[in-house]
């Protein structure tokens, strides 16, 4: 042996969360208890799972084989509705974020516009896309204008929170030497503000973008038009094979919006 | 009867008329901390004026209640009789294009040229369009050019801020500040990130435009040896007060203890040099040794 130890070296455990034993030991089992109850609530049918996987593996077979040509009409219709409804509703809700996103900023507002403008920001992300979409379809019927609706409203919660975090961690040094000059608001915000928070701004708007046209498949499926509603379609027909058609195309544009945006913003710095 | 001429020694600072003029300033943070306790100064067109102390003791707040990037609690400031602390903010817009500042750690926009950090310094002059698409008068674009010549950064001016040395840096830092055509200056730690002899450069720099210009500038330094070597007024701030005034070479170790509190200050260079050399007061190579 190397170093012998004696009798008195000293032992040392790091010091456990729960400092009580019979807390922390009554917390891991009561965990366990409820874990193996909650499991046996569970009513499964096994015999509808069994039924279940043939069905699943239909769909599985179904990519092997995708069907682009016998319902291309409304694929392309669909897609393109979706694309519409992605690149403008991502370019309203920029353009309806920036200021909100100013004015949600601490260190730019003053406190009652700051909490209006977080109250804004709140109201939106609070609530999923899907949710949104069922409501804006209810007042406005179907169609790919309550879709446009729906991603512009969520694309504010999400622009204007990150950008307004950025904007409250410039560098105040460079922002005070140009407020030094005598500039106005307006010119202190373009010379001062802007340059430092634009490489997030630019990849926040691409990466947002990359998410409505996600997003614009899903809110299709409640009625929102686009992509979504021709997939839905497709289900409800049980035609898997165009099914597997749409899903491949929606999963080649996103790759495609993925590393175009990821070259985008490796270049902004 | 004119304002800055009920104020005294005026004349007695080489019979120059005060271009700043600070009267009673206080300054309270909202957190209790009192920053400035009743200072008052003035300073004459053309002279460099060094404000030294502790960190903590004001330095950055004064010079900042001059061209209120900080509103004093009370007191008023001058330019040239005319009252900076009453105006409204639009006049005050007008007023800081007289007023060039400069930087501890430069503050330049990082991510914009040089041309444009320098240009900045013309935004009180363009309105917010012409700004906005950098279409500055031919005027301004050729003053900035000839700036940056003058500070020895001719063939920078579409480089990238974060591109350019400490140095490079801080002089893209004066162009700016000079491109306001500043009646006076407001200089903070200049030299805090810089090694020695670019320190030393860029006092030089700073204090000859200064002299060509005519302009009333207010340094705050840490460094007293580098502050002795360029200035001829140095001011001492503690606590909030101004506890000396007076030329580089009475800073002696009793004034130091003053300003800073306890120390063994017979180690600084000019107290060695005037051991030395009883008559003179050193050399800025003896100096220097006190410094690195």
């Amino acid at each position: 042996m190397a170093t012998p130890i004696g009798f008195d070296a000293r032992a040392w455990r790091p010091p456990p969360l729960v400092t009580s034993p019979l807390l922390r030991w009554g917390i891991g089992l009561g965990f366990a208890l409820y874990l193996t109850v909650a499991v046996g609530t569970l009513e499964i049918n096994w015999a509808r799972v069994w039924e279940g996987l043939d069905r699943g593996w239909a769909f599985v077979l179904a990519f092997t084989e995708p069907d682009f040509t016998s319902r291309w009409r409304d694929i392309s219709q669909g897609l393109l509705e979706s694309l519409t409804m992605t690149v403008v509703s991502t370019v309203v809700g920029i353009a309806i974020s920036i200021p909100i996103a100013l004015g949600a900023a601490r260190n730019l507002a003053p406190l009652p516009i700051y909490l209006l403008c977080r109250g804004i920001v709140a109201v939106s992300r609070s609530f999923q896309e899907v949710i949104i979409a069922i409501f804006f379809v209810a007042m406005f019927g179907f169609g790919p204008f309550a879709g446009f609706l729906t991603l512009s409203f969520a694309t504010i919660g999400f622009l204007a929170k990150l950008l307004a975090e950025d904007i409250e961690d410039i560098e105040r040094g460079q922002a005070e030497a140009v407020r030094a000059t005598g500039a106005s608001w307006l010119q202190w915000l373009v010379y001062g503000i802007q340059p430092q928070v634009m490489p997030r701004l630019i990849g926040l708007s691409l990466y947002r973008l990359d998410i409505n046209f996600r997003e614009s498949a899903v809110v299709g499926i409640v009625g929102a038009g686009g992509i979504g509603a021709t997939l839905n379609t497709a289900f409800d027909r049980y035609e898997f094979d165009t099914a597997a058609a749409i899903l491949l195309i929606i999963i080649g544009i996103v790759m495609a919006a993925e590393y175009s945006s990821s070259m985008i913003r490796a270049r902004i710095q | 009867m004119n304002q800055t001429g009920a104020i005294g020694h005026a004349p007695g600072v080489a019979g120059r008329a005060p271009m700043l003029e600070l009267r009673q300033l206080f300054k309270q943070y909202p957190t209790g901390d009192r920053a400035l306790d009743g200072v008052d100064l003035e300073v004459p067109a053309g002279q460099v004026m060094a404000l030294i102390g502790p960190s903590g003791a004001g330095k950055s707040t004064l010079i900042r209640c001059i061209n209120r990037l900080v509103e004093p609690t009370s007191g008023e400031v001058f330019l040239k009789g005319e009252s900076i602390t009453r105006l409204g903010q639009r006049a005050l817009r007008r007023m800081r294009r007289r007023i060039g500042m400069i930087f501890q750690e430069y503050a330049l926009v990082e991510r914009l040229t040089v041309m444009e950090n320098v240009l900045s310094g013309r935004l009180g002059y363009v309105g917010f369009w012409r700004s906005w698409w950098r279409r500055f008068p031919a005027e301004d674009v050729e003053k900035a050019y000839h700036l940056l010549e003058r500070v020895g950064l001719a063939e920078y001016y579409d480089k990238r801020a974060d591109e350019l040395s400490g140095g490079q840096r801080q002089r893209v830092g004066i162009a700016r500040a000079l491109v306001q055509d500043p009646e006076m200056l407001l200089v903070d730690e200049p030299t805090a990130s810089l090694d020695p002899k670019t320190s030393r450069q860029v006092m030089r720099l700073l204090c000859e435009l200064c002299e060509e210009r005519g302009l009333a500038t207010i340094i705050n330094i840490h460094d007293v040896m580098l502050a002795q070597m360029f200035v001829e007024r140095i001011v001492g701030l503690r606590a909030g007060r101004i506890v000396y005034d007076g030329p580089p070479s009475e800073l002696d170790p009793e004034v130091l203890t003053t300003i800073y509190g306890e120390e063994d200050w017979t180690t600084t260079a000019s107290a060695e040099a005037r051991r030395r050399d009883p008559g003179g007061p050193g050399t800025d190579e003896e100096r220097l040794e006190g410094m690195v």
